[in-house]
């Protein structure tokens, strides 16, 4: 056990640990604020995977924003804000067979992959993962397509956006 | 690389218990005698009216989706920056297309009339 | 090498020889050596936080025109002490129907956020607490997890306000973010690196010299994003009775004053680092106390000119806040990021670089200038047009006790 499998515990049981109480606390505020509970531990995951820019891009983007808009919908649609009472209905008991079956089969279905004991990449000390990342980001033969298509996308999504939630001229 | 993460994990984990110690001392040291009028919440100086909730605006979550927007074309923009050096006038021209998609996104919005605060 | 040309390094270097000499395992010295670190770092900047306190009252002083505090302790310099003892030993009251585990992490998270910057800000050429290769992102991070801590706030208290103040403080902090985040990438651009130390290497010429406009897009969203006067609304005593702080009391309120004013001398820090060189001055690199001393010079500098706008200006309006954001520094934002990225590729290797993006600079400040100008006088020649049928109409009446 040494000490990378040791953080990715700590760090696997806080996401799965906030993620069950997203789902099973009853105020929505709560729910927010242990979905970027998860979101933390997601980028410490990133961090741990050698991918230190997507992990303060996690913060910055879905903790700084996604986290704020969902707290700001939340507001926004809700007149009450305080406990709703027991999240429950009255068919879990088939939730949670559905749930423990398609879990089961997926686990068997991974358990014959070969992906699970390869090891990570070394990278070679000194090449600057993040000049890589803008070299191929916008160079014809890697990923200059997908960027600019990003780009339309977004504009695709702000319009949309803004379309579906704006009441005005 | 990972050892000035756990560097700034360490950094955390301090960086809470510092301020954690100042207002436990804070607690320790304090009066405690609470009464209803103290624990009562402001409100200029009268009774509070009403729950404590509001009529939201929708203009605060059209402000935040915008600047989500943003947010993402200006990450995506880092690593083109970094590179910048060591790229070809072309690919100097692939990002300025970038942006300029998304200022005019940024025109639509604004003759849509969605960055008036009502 | 010795003390003063390596301080940080002797010293551990010597305190490593010491723990292994204790017989202590690698790691935990490793450890140790790095908390041992992380709190002389953390108390310098609390340190360096209470006397701020005693510069801002001393400031604001001289600003109206009188003396701030001179009676405890010479020049008032025990002040500071005498607030926090205050602030110690008041009573913690939490409202009635507040949320008590959020309304007691709103402030620990406020002022976490703020010391976690200081582990990547460069005070010397080799002491810093880690050189991030994503620096620059990094202080937008931190910048997320205080956002956060206001909404906590707001909402916990249980108290209408409060709950508006952090709204608007929320949205006004997270739209100028993005010009934030346009001018960071200016000396991104001309460094060819994400990471703060690398940007200070990077400037033999200063940046300030390459993009001044930057730097004011810079100063004015950083002055935006700490919340502070012109841009105070949301937490002024006269308007929203103080936001969302309203229900903290004692040393949580403490928590919150101390971390804006850290957040400022931090911010004051950043742009020292990110567009005035940093700690590089006159052998600065032999000596790095010397770079540590320009830094503060520098630092402290800036803190004054955004004390100096806070105390000359008026507040503004919200709605006026966020035009101004949206409507004009966001486009000169992009604009400017267009033309630095194009003018820096034309003239990499020339030796026309840096009179080449001064002059490009220049070139959109006059351009924005004109813009403004013309669509002011169509405001005005807008307001001018009703006046004109009513004047006419007084020449026609008759004066009274006229025929």
């Amino acid at each position: 056990m040494d000490f990378m499998q040791i953080i990715f515990l700590l760090c696997a049981a806080l996401i799965l640990g906030s993620a069950l109480m997203v789902v099973t606390t009853r105020n929505m505020i709560h729910a927010a604020l242990w979905l970027i509970a998860t979101l933390f531990g997601v980028a410490i995951l990133y961090v741990l995977l050698n991918a230190g820019f997507l992990a303060v891009v996690q913060v910055v983007i879905y903790i700084g924003a996604i986290a704020i808009l969902f707290i700001f919908a939340v507001m926004l649609t809700r007149r009450e804000m305080r406990d709703q009472g027991p999240q429950l209905n009255k068919g879990w008991w088939m939730a949670v067979l559905i749930s423990l079956l398609s879990f089961s089969g997926l686990f068997w279905l991974f358990n014959n992959w070969s992906g699970f004991g390869r090891t990570m990449v070394e990278i070679p000390a000194g090449s600057d993962t993040l000049k890589e990342l803008g070299l191929a980001l916008v160079s014809p033969n890697a990923f200059v397509i997908p960027f600019e298509v990003a780009s339309v996308l977004l504009l695709a999504a702000l319009i949309g956006a803004v379309y579906v939630s704006f009441r005005g001229k | 690389m990972q050892n000035e993460w756990i560097y700034i994990g360490l950094f955390m984990l301090v960086g809470v218990i510092i301020p954690i110690g100042a207002i436990a001392v804070a607690w320790l040291l304090g009066p405690r005698k609470p009464n209803p009028v103290k624990q009562s919440t402001y409100e200029c100086g009268i009774e509070t009216v009403g729950e404590s909730w509001i009529q939201f605006k929708a203009q605060y979550y059209i402000f935040a989706l915008v600047y989500l927007i943003f947010d993402v074309e200006t990450v995506f923009l880092f690593p083109w920056a970094v590179a910048l050096g060591k790229l070809p006038l072309f690919a100097v021209l692939e990002g300025v297309l970038f942006i300029l998609i998304l200022i005019a996104g940024l025109i639509f919005v604004w003759r849509k009339g969605a960055l008036e605060w009502v | 090498m010795n003390f003063w040309n390596d301080p940080i390094n002797f010293v551990s270097v010597w305190l490593r020889s010491l723990f292994s000499g204790w017989g202590m395992a690698d790691w935990l010295v490793n450890v140790l050596l790095a908390v041992m670190g992380i709190v002389v770092l953390i108390i310098c900047a609390m340190v360096l936080d209470i006397m701020l306190v005693w510069v801002e009252r001393k400031v604001v002083a001289r600003f109206q025109d009188r003396f701030g505090p001179n009676r405890v302790g010479p020049f008032g310099l025990i002040q500071p002490f005498a607030d926090i003892i205050k602030l110690l030993i008041k009573e913690d009251i939490t409202p009635v129907g507040a949320d008590r585990i959020i309304f007691n992490l709103a402030p620990i998270l406020a002022m976490t956020a703020v010391l976690l910057l200081w582990a990547i800000l460069p005070l010397g050429s080799v002491i810093y607490g880690v050189d991030l290769n994503v620096g620059v992102l990094y202080i937008i991070a931190t910048g997320a997890i205080g956002t956060l801590s206001i909404i906590m706030a707001g909402w916990a208290s249980n108290n209408k306000f409060a709950l508006i103040g952090a709204f608007r403080t929320v949205a006004q902090m997270v739209s100028y973010e993005i010009p934030m985040l346009v001018a960071m990438l200016i000396p991104t651009i001309l460094a060819g690196t994400m990471s703060v130390n690398g940007i200070v290497h990077a400037q033999n010429v200063w940046f300030v010299i390459l993009s001044p406009i930057g730097v004011l897009i810079f100063i004015i969203s950083a002055i935006a994003e700490l919340g502070r006067s012109p841009f105070d609304l949301n937490e002024a005593e006269s308007e929203i009775v103080a936001g969302f702080h309203i229900e903290y009391t004692g040393m949580k309120f403490g928590m919150f004053y101390a971390s804006e004013l850290l957040h400022t001398f931090t911010f004051g820090g950043f742009i020292a680092t990110l567009f005035f060189g940093g700690w590089r001055g006159p052998y600065a690199e032999i000596y790095p106390l010397l770079g540590v001393f320009y830094f503060f010079i520098k630092a402290m500098f800036f803190y004054w000119v955004i004390m100096w706008v806070k105390y000359s200006m008026p507040r503004i309006r919200i709605d006026h806040m966020l035009a101004f954001n949206w409507k004009f520094l966001t486009p000169l934002a992009f604009v400017l990021l267009i033309v630095t990225a194009l003018v820096d590729k034309v003239l990499a290797q020339t030796n026309f670089h840096a009179t080449g993006m001064l002059l490009a600079n220049i070139i959109v400040g006059w351009v924005t200038i004109e813009i403004l100008r013309i669509h002011a006088r169509g405001l005005r020649k807008k307001d001018e047009i009703p006046a004109k049928p009513s004047t006419q109409a007084a020449h026609h009446q008759p004066l009274r006790g006229e025929k």
